[in-house]
């Protein structure tokens, strides 16, 4: 059989058969155990409660009842019947007219009409993976690098890399700022490359940024154009998360920064979806927006690799093209983030929890240093695998969004109702309240063996946060 | 400033193949608003039975519908973006895909890996099989739009299995082993034969011989086979549809290592005619390649929404039966009716039974048994008699004379007038001569 395997593996590609499709990476591994255990209020209330997936379940009632108002937006009822023939023929990769241009508005609301968007600059994908790779292909060769500010979406290891061939090298964020991303780290990261001969084609942003769900301040995103144009290399700003900031401070897109100093356009390009803004991870509404004419002329032609369906793009347009609803659901969705972050982050705070202080995106960075044995990913591990197995809550360990400092996790809210809500922040509670006194009676417990021995002087006492050679964890590890 | 692929012509569109689409465009035919203007015949596109899937979807209002009083399933799809695809639309495409083939195969829909379109389809089998500068075989003539799916982003080379029209461009025995012995001279590594079946551009179905000798030669080069069955649903009349996985079967191979490299492009842009809709496939019986090529559908998943209504439109075996049926007979009616159009003009077309398009041969038409005569005769055409027709060397045919010319991407009326206008202007050819 292993024979057989090995056989049928050495007919495949690299590509195939390697991991680059990242689903080895603990990220996913929290995802299977939901898949195996899942929560449900009345069949499985003790299952595992999926806090791992960025989905925006909030605002489907506002699209639900725009789609009973609005038959013809879908080709199969009999006020849209009409389109149907020509909707399903169109394989044009420029995509639908009313489609773009409904689009480029969406993309100009969302930032509070700041920007204009051009409806020829936008290409269609598959969903923003099939964006980022579109736009790696186009912008750069195999073992070509981009810069990536940490932590950042796991996903990304795949999407960039997998096939293109391209590398992803870390700019290191640290808490002890904010993770805010510095001149500094910028310069240190490309020097880095340099040494090691690695070309840099480019940096990717995530902004609001995820998992931080922060937005970049005016300084930064200033010191980020400003680096991107010295080293002209170019600059890809995923705003998937751009519909999704709720108070302030306010999203400032890269699109109004470059209105506002010297840049060369060519370099800028932006990434973005509708599956975070308006909830529709399903049908595939990836969008590369770019200011440099060649990128836009071959992306378009790459693009059939992953057409939006014309099904979804006439859908689509008609929803967006309905300013009304737009502005209602832009505000109304905001508001309803806005409701649950705090109900949640409010909770946490009750259990003793810190988070990154943020307003955006569709979960909380969250710190649990002080729950770790040790400030060691392999800590950040155990922790983690207690949440899954014990407390039955899949977050995602920030080992796995190549975070520099061990003890981070993200945890979802947008992605389930308020019950299931509810549950979850009593899962929480009562396991920070076991493991801060399970923590405090293993110091006290390592204090008296101390004592006993009248080792006053032993370094590890110092410390609660570091086990003693017989701890049953170090056992455990080894 | 860009990558090499970007700055490259990889994508293909030089071509005449591609050009003539957008002579088209600039100058589009429209029976009122342009009656002078270019016939698009270079789109293979099937708009021949779109009526039948509109009535259907007009009767079967509550299936489709995405939201109701009572029930929503607007939710549910909007947020289903497992790779896996839809369960309810792998198994009914399973199902047509073994009535499309007399139910002499069936089909295991946990096989099938769904991608947005037959494009994304076939790169994705590219990147599973092939290294970067490894090769893989095809018959000529073949569809222009391979040398942009298989190649440009994927690295993979294609070295051309030259077929002649002296034996009606079957894939021979001698024209593999050459054609593979070409690849060794160029030291490239040959990972595979893609083979599209019905043939596109020749509109015929591949006979049992063939099959036999492709399949005895790739066991042989250990090597993978790939069987791009997009037409399927086209053929008309016999000879029959074999699929590959059939021929397979038929030789009693399906317990050996061969069954692990063959596979199958398949989508639903010309059986149903609808290419807008990005539905395509890959069915495959080797476990790994499922596996990384359900991951890789991530870069291009197929529209939720479209899952769920093809899964609607193919539920009912009485109406898929009855589509297949109907839209075979509309095919043929519509390739009598060019091919007894261009008869009239004196000109011959190889004998077809599937696809939605014409192999015509206009040899007696070129200055010069070249491709340069072709391109003049193609640019004449397509500016004199105002049709956009594909010329061979965009589909690698290895001799001069050929186009492809499609027939079911109008209406009646049009393809009428686009046999005058070839009558019209093959007669003043013959006059000018």
């Amino acid at each position: 059989m292993g024979y057989m395997c090995n056989q049928q593996t050495q007919l495949l590609s690299k590509i195939a058969t390697d991991n680059g499709h990242g689903e080895n990476s603990p990220y996913f591994d929290g995802w299977k155990a939901y898949d195996s255990d899942p929560y449900h209020r009345i069949e499985n209330p003790t299952g595992v409660i999926q806090m791992g997936l960025a989905e925006n379940q909030l605002s489907f009632d506002i699209i639900e009842e725009w789609l009973l108002k609005n038959p013809k937006a879908s080709i199969c009822t009999v006020e849209g019947m009409s389109e149907f023939r020509d909707i399903a023929i169109y394989q044009d990769y420029h995509g639908l007219t009313e489609f773009r241009n409904a689009v480029a508005k969406f993309m100009g609301k969302v930032r509070g009409d700041r920007v204009v968007y051009d409806p020829n600059r936008i290409i269609m994908s598959g969903g923003a993976t099939g964006a980022h790779e579109l736009v790696t292909f186009c912008l750069a060769d195999p073992d070509d690098a981009f810069l990536v500010p940490t932590p950042y979406y796991p996903g990304f290891d795949r999407d960039l890399r997998w096939r293109t061939g391209v590398q992803l090298l870390p700019v290191d964020c640290e808490s002890s700022n904010d993770f805010k991303i510095t001149r500094k780290a910028l310069e240190a990261a490309y020097e880095k490359a340099q040494e090691e001969k690695i070309r840099v084609k480019g940096l990717l942003i995530t902004n609001p940024s995820n998992p931080l769900g922060t937005v970049l301040d005016l300084e930064t995103l200033k010191s980020i154009v400003t680096f991107v144009n010295e080293k002209n290399i170019h600059l890809i700003s995923d705003e998937i998360y751009a519909g999704t900031v709720f108070g302030s401070p306010g999203f400032i897109s890269v699109s109004e920064i470059i209105e506002e100093m010297e840049c060369n356009r060519d370099l800028i390009h932006i990434v973005y979806s509708l599956s975070k803004d308006m909830g529709f991870p399903g049908f595939r509404v990836g969008i590369v927006y770019s200011y440099n004419d060649d990128v836009v002329n071959v992306g378009r032609k790459m693009s059939s690799f992953g057409l939006v369906s014309t099904q979804t793009q006439h859908l689509i347009a008609s929803m967006l093209s309905d300013d009304e609803f737009v502005e209602n659901f832009i505000s109304k969705n905001s508001e309803k983030l806005s409701t649950r972050y705090k109900r949640f982050s409010s909770g946490l705070y009750k259990a003793g929890i810190r988070c990154l202080e943020s307003n955006a995106g569709l979960f909380f960075w969250m710190d649990l240093r002080r729950l770790l044995k040790e400030p060691t990913a392999d800590a950040e591990m155990a922790l983690w695998r207690l949440i899954i197995n014990k407390v039955k809550l899949n977050v995602s360990p920030g080992l796995s969004f190549h975070c520099s400092e061990p003890g981070w996790f993200r945890v979802c809210f947008a992605n389930m109702d308020d019950e299931t809500m509810e549950v979850a922040l009593e899962r929480i509670r009562s396991f920070v309240r076991k493991e801060v006194s399970a923590k405090r009676q293993r110091w006290q417990d390592n204090l008296k063996v101390r004592l006993s021995f009248g080792r006053l002087d032993d370094p590890h006492m110092r410390s609660p946060h570091s086990p003693m050679p017989q701890s049953p964890l170090v056992r455990a590890r080894t | 400033m860009l990558s090499s692929k970007a700055m490259l012509d990889g994508h293909g569109e030089e071509s005449p193949y591609f050009q003539g689409w957008k002579e088209y465009e600039k100058n589009a035919y429209d029976d009122i608003k342009n009656p002078t203007g270019i016939i698009q015949m270079g789109l293979a596109e099937n708009q021949l039975s779109l009526d039948l899937l509109k009535t259907w979807i007009e009767n079967n209002q509550d299936a489709t519908r995405l939201t109701n009083n009572g029930e929503s399933v607007f939710r549910d799809l909007a947020l289903f973006q497992d790779y896996h695809g839809l369960p309810a639309f792998k198994n009914v495409l399973a199902e047509f895909m073994a009535e499309i083939r007399g139910n002499k195969v069936s089909f295991d829909p946990r096989k099938l890996v769904l991608m947005a379109g037959a494009t994304a389809a076939s790169e994705t089998l590219m990147f599973c099989i092939a290294e970067h500068g490894d090769a893989f075989l095809l018959p000529t003539p073949y569809y222009p739009g391979y040398d942009r799916d298989l190649k440009w982003r994927t690295g993979v080379e294609l070295v051309p299995i030259h077929c002649l029209s002296s034996n009606g461009f079957k894939v021979t025995k001698f024209a593999l082993e050459e054609a593979y012995q070409q690849a060794k001279k160029l030291s490239l590594n040959v990972k595979g034969v893609l083979i599209t079946n019905p043939s596109n551009p020749l509109g015929t179905t591949m006979s049992h011989v063939e099959l036999d000798e492709l399949i005895t030669f790739t066991v042989a080069k250990k090597i993978h086979l790939i069987s791009d069955e997009i037409f399927s649903g086209t053929v008309f009349e016999n000879p029959s549809f074999i699929s590959i996985i059939e021929a397979v079967i038929d030789r009693k191979l399906e317990k050996t290592d061969l069954w692990s490299r063959v596979h199958i492009v398949y989508s639903l842009s010309k059986d149903f005619g609808i290419p807008g809709f990005r539905v395509g496939m890959i069915y495959s019986n080797n476990e790994r390649l499922v596996s990384t090529a359900t991951k890789m559908s991530s870069y291009g998943l197929i529209s939720s929404q479209t899952q769920y209504l093809q899964s609607k439109l193919l539920s009912g075996k009485e109406f898929r039966e009855k589509y297949l049926e109907e839209n075979r007979n509309r095919v043929k009616e519509r390739r009598e009716m060019m091919v007894v159009g261009l008869g009239e003009a004196g000109i011959s077309c190889l004998k077809g039974n599937a696809g939605l398009f014409c192999w015509v041969d206009l040899r007696n038409l070129l200055s010069s048994n070249t491709f340069t005569a072709e391109m003049e005769l193609w640019k004449k055409i397509l500016h004199e008699a105002g049709l956009n027709i594909s010329p061979g060397a965009s589909c690698h045919c290895s001799e001069p004379g050929w186009f492809r010319i499609c027939f079911a991407n109008m209406s009646q009326e049009t393809l009428k007038l686009s046999m005058e206008r070839m009558k019209a202007f093959i007669s003043k050819q013959y006059y000018c001569m």
